[in-house]
């Protein structure tokens, strides 16, 4: 054999060697061309609380758990559940055990393998008082049995109701029947966390140098106040399919700027400022999303003892909730995709149709016309009410449209009053309002994380509303396997006595580059999950 | 001299006793705590908080262990916020990141400023004059909160030359934007004094007297007229260098640079007792320190002052 041909030979084994290389620049599934950097940099509107699974409490914190730890199951971008750990469960007849099957081939950081036993650790670490956690209650949520008795100190932590039967094995055991009880396992709080490294370093566990994580990706950098770094697990089971090398989330206070940013090309996702949505979307439609939340923004009545007598009508209160024109806030003064409501859950929940609440089918029109019907029928001409916001542009605006609708169609003089946060929940929490701004987001995509809220007992429900009926009807919901009757009549009756006036769903704006794909759009809940994202070549 | 600070110490201690005394009450006395949220804890889970957290105590009692564990073991605590970290690392990260944009910006505001002020003055009614007068003007009028952004437009997104935020290990590109956002308004300040004083000293009798004996202008400026002149610029500049290295609310937020100027401001928002409590503390010490400083300077530029 010549030396050319030696050479020759040798360049087409190679050629052929690295095939199956080249072939991982293009997606293994749709075969698009991958793009060589697979980094992702997206922005963050505040520092995280904690990458502590157990201790995390805000919505990027979470985001982060949901890359470094993996719980029994994940959502795909639907939103439905699909494995984690956990690759199947079973349930008894009642439902009030479950028992979960793990995949055998899940490892920690350093090579240990994911038990069983990490949750039990990880669920009694969250339940005890020692710990502090701010989701403690999320065990009750959850109906586990003796929740409440261990995060009350009365009961040793290992009397929770979880048990690691061997390994594999996860054993659950609720205190009441609850259907949806696997969709709870999808929290950030129910991770599973290494009960070594949490004792060998104490708080410090989670700084890069001692973490040991079970999910897709590892803490590398955590600059707080700047940049939190995460890249791939190599022993992360599912790692031979994860394809985005490198997520970091930058800290940007400032909306405007860190568009300015996205724009010159820093970021590859940001949120898009409050109005600006339809500018953009002229500007850039391939990079704007919009997409339905499980959230909704609302006025509350103040209905205690002590609260304005005038607001204790119920006319007046349907009054008020109808002269209000939803589309006008919607469509001109949030422009942002948000949809009206007329029922507090929002269409976008699962398992859940939004019923047709009487005043939610007749055109803006009637509703203004019964709404000075009732005005008059109760008596209350040149009513005065006070509507307390906390302090912020958005809320500023809606605040001064409801007051001119309020004023024009009823009469009513509204004075507005503005407070920093923690004072306006400290307003709120006392009943030292007459009408206040609400927001809420569900913490699971079930409607009971919303009804749960005008609840007699429900330490939630700021407007203080008590119904028998509502109370036994969420009671007997929570049990059943087809509740949406009950969420229908809840839905109804508040829509009657309207203790509070539903005025919109929210909608997630986001600005994100047409090279990142898969983001999880049609996912109400917005738990993304790196893995699962990807970025093409330009 | 020795005197003054030894004495100037002495009054610190109980300066700062009293700031954090003070700070306690009025951070407790605002509406809502640190753990109250939209979605209010059941009161089970915010006792446990509250127990972890030691401000389940009475007042006295919690600002004495504060006490105690600042002066013994100088741990000024956790942030009740953020629960990766400490007062103390929180703190580590973020003063070296204040001082060093701050002095920065303080040199900037005193090395553009003092040298356009005397240049406008000595060559009143000239170009060189209006476009001082100009630039002061305009530098004044614009606030950082409105700087800030148009700076990030300009450099990051139409020139493409400078990162539009981040800290990154205080690697100078990112220094920039932040020192010309915050030295901008007090530079035009340094201009304007520094022009008017020295305007006034070249007009004084001592002045006449020198030129006439026909010392060179340039002799007449550096030796007879500046010193004098400087006296209200520097007094001005004590409390400006104080504010400055204490860091800024909007270049932390603007720039994400990371500062103690955002906790300052945010922990307030987060009744992060500890947190504010923390930089409080700091902010006031260094405050008191840079003062002295300032005080000793005096004393070597104006002859007239002695210790």
């Amino acid at each position: 054999m010549n030396p050319t041909m030696k050479a020759a030979l040798f360049a087409s084994a190679v050629a052929f060697a690295s095939g199956p290389l080249l072939a991982a620049g293009t997606h293994p599934v749709t075969g698009e061309a991958l793009a060589d950097e697979q980094v992702f940099t997206y922005r963050v509107l505040d520092e995280h609380t904690s990458v502590d699974p157990q201790l995390v409490e805000d919505v990027s914190g979470s985001e982060i758990v949901r890359d470094l730890f993996e719980g029994l199951y994940n959502q795909d971008a639907q939103g439905n559940l699909v494995p984690g750990v956990a690759l199947s469960h079973t349930t008894n007849d009642d439902k009030t055990v479950y028992t979960f099957t793990l995949r055998d081939n899940a490892k920690w950081s350093d090579g240990k393998a994911v038990t069983a036993g990490d949750f039990v650790y990880a669920w009694r670490r969250l339940a005890d008082p020692n710990t502090a956690s701010a989701y403690q209650w999320y065990m009750e949520v959850m109906g586990i049995k003796n929740a409440g008795p261990v995060m009350a100190g009365e009961m040793d932590p290992s009397e929770l109701g979880v048990k690691a039967i061997d390994d594999t094995t996860l054993e659950v055991t609720l205190e009441n029947s609850l259907p949806y009880f696997a969709l709870t396992t999808t929290h950030t709080s129910t991770f599973p966390s290494p009960s070594w490294a949490v004792e060998a370093h104490g708080a410090d566990w989670i700084k890069p140098e001692n973490i040991v994580v079970n999910g897709a990706y590892t803490l590398t950098e955590h600059v707080p106040n700047e940049r939190l770094v995460r890249e791939r697990n190599p022993m992360y089971w599912d790692n031979a399919d994860t394809i985005l090398e490198k997520v970091v989330a930058l800290v940007i206070n400032d909306d405007s700027v860190a568009l300015t940013r996205y724009m010159a090309g820093e970021l590859d996702r940001t949120e898009i400022p409050s109005g600006q949505y339809p500018q953009l979307k002229e500007s850039h439609p391939d990079e704007t999303v919009v997409f339905p939340r499980l959230c909704s923004y609302y006025y509350m009545f103040n209905l205690r003892d002590d609260g304005p007598e005038a607001l204790k009508d119920k006319r007046v209160r349907q009054a008020l909730s109808y002269a209000i024109d939803r589309d006008i806030i919607v469509d001109n003064v949030l422009q942002g995709g948000q949809t009206a409501a007329y029922t507090f859950t929002p269409g976008a929940t699962a398992n859940f149709t939004v019923p047709a609440v009487d005043y939610s089918t007749m055109s803006q029109a009637d509703r203004d016309a019964k709404a000075m019907e009732l005005m008059a029928e109760a008596g209350a001409d040149n009513l005065d009410v006070t509507l307390v916001y906390n302090t912020s542009e958005g809320h500023k605006k809606i605040a001064i449209a409801v007051s001119q609708m309020w004023k024009q169609k009823l009469g009513v003089n509204v004075t507005l009053e503005n407070q920093e946060w923690k004072t306006f929940l400290d307003t709120r929490g006392q009943g030292t309002y007459e009408v206040a701004r609400g927001g809420w987001c569900g913490d699971y995509n079930e409607a009971s994380t919303f009804l749960d809220l005008v609840q007699s007992g429900s330490g939630y429900n700021d407007s203080k509303y008590a119904s028998e009926q509502v109370d036994a009807l969420l009671a007997a919901a929570k049990t059943s396997d087809n509740p949406q009757p009950n969420y229908t009549r809840v839905e109804e009756i508040i829509a009657d006595d309207m203790p509070i006036i539903p005025i919109y769903h929210y909608a997630g704006n986001y600005m994100i580059k047409p090279d990142l794909k898969e983001w999880p759009i049609q996912n109400v809940e917005q738990n993304w999950y790196s893995k699962d994202l990807y970025k093409v070549a330009k | 001299m020795l005197n003054l600070i030894l004495r100037r110490f002495a009054i610190a201690i109980p300066t700062l006793l009293t700031l954090t005394i003070i700070t306690y009450l009025l951070m407790h006395s605002a509406p809502g705590g640190p753990f109250t949220s939209e979605r209010p804890l059941p009161p089970q889970v915010l006792a446990n908080i509250e127990a972890k957290y030691g401000i389940d105590q009475p007042l006295y009692k919690q600002m004495w262990n504060y006490i105690v564990g600042v002066v013994t073991q100088f741990d000024f605590g956790p942030s009740f916020k953020y629960k990766d970290q400490t007062v103390n690392e929180i703190i580590a990260r973020g003063l070296p990141v204040t001082l060093t944009y701050g002095v920065l910006s303080f040199l900037a505001a005193v090395l553009v400023g003092i040298p356009l002020g005397i240049f406008a003055a000595i060559r009143q009614n000239t170009a060189v004059d209006y476009f001082a007068n100009a630039f002061a003007i305009v530098a004044q009028v614009l606030p950082n909160f409105v700087l800030g952004p148009l700076l990030i437009l300009f450099f990051t997104l139409w020139l493409g030359w400078l990162p539009g935020g981040g800290w990154n290990g205080g690697y100078w590109p990112h220094l920039i934007m932040p020192v010309i956002a915050l030295s901008t308004s007090y530079m035009a300040s340094v201009t304007r004094i520094m022009r008017s004083s020295m305007l006034e000293v070249l007009r004084s009798n001592y002045i006449r007297t020198a030129r006439a004996k026909g010392i060179p202008e340039h002799i007449v400026i550096i030796r007879h007229a500046l010193r004098p002149a400087m006296l209200p610029v520097i007094s001005y500049l004590g409390p400006v260098f104080v504010g400055m290295i204490t860091g800024s609310f909007i270049v932390d937020s603007v720039f994400s640079t990371g500062g103690l100027g955002y906790y300052f401001v945010n922990a307030a928002f987060n009744r992060d007792y500890a947190v504010m409590l923390g930089v409080t503390l700091l902010l006031g010490a260094l405050t008191i320190f840079f003062n002295l400083l300032v005080d000793l300077l005096y004393g070597v530029i104006d002859p007239q002052i002695r210790y």
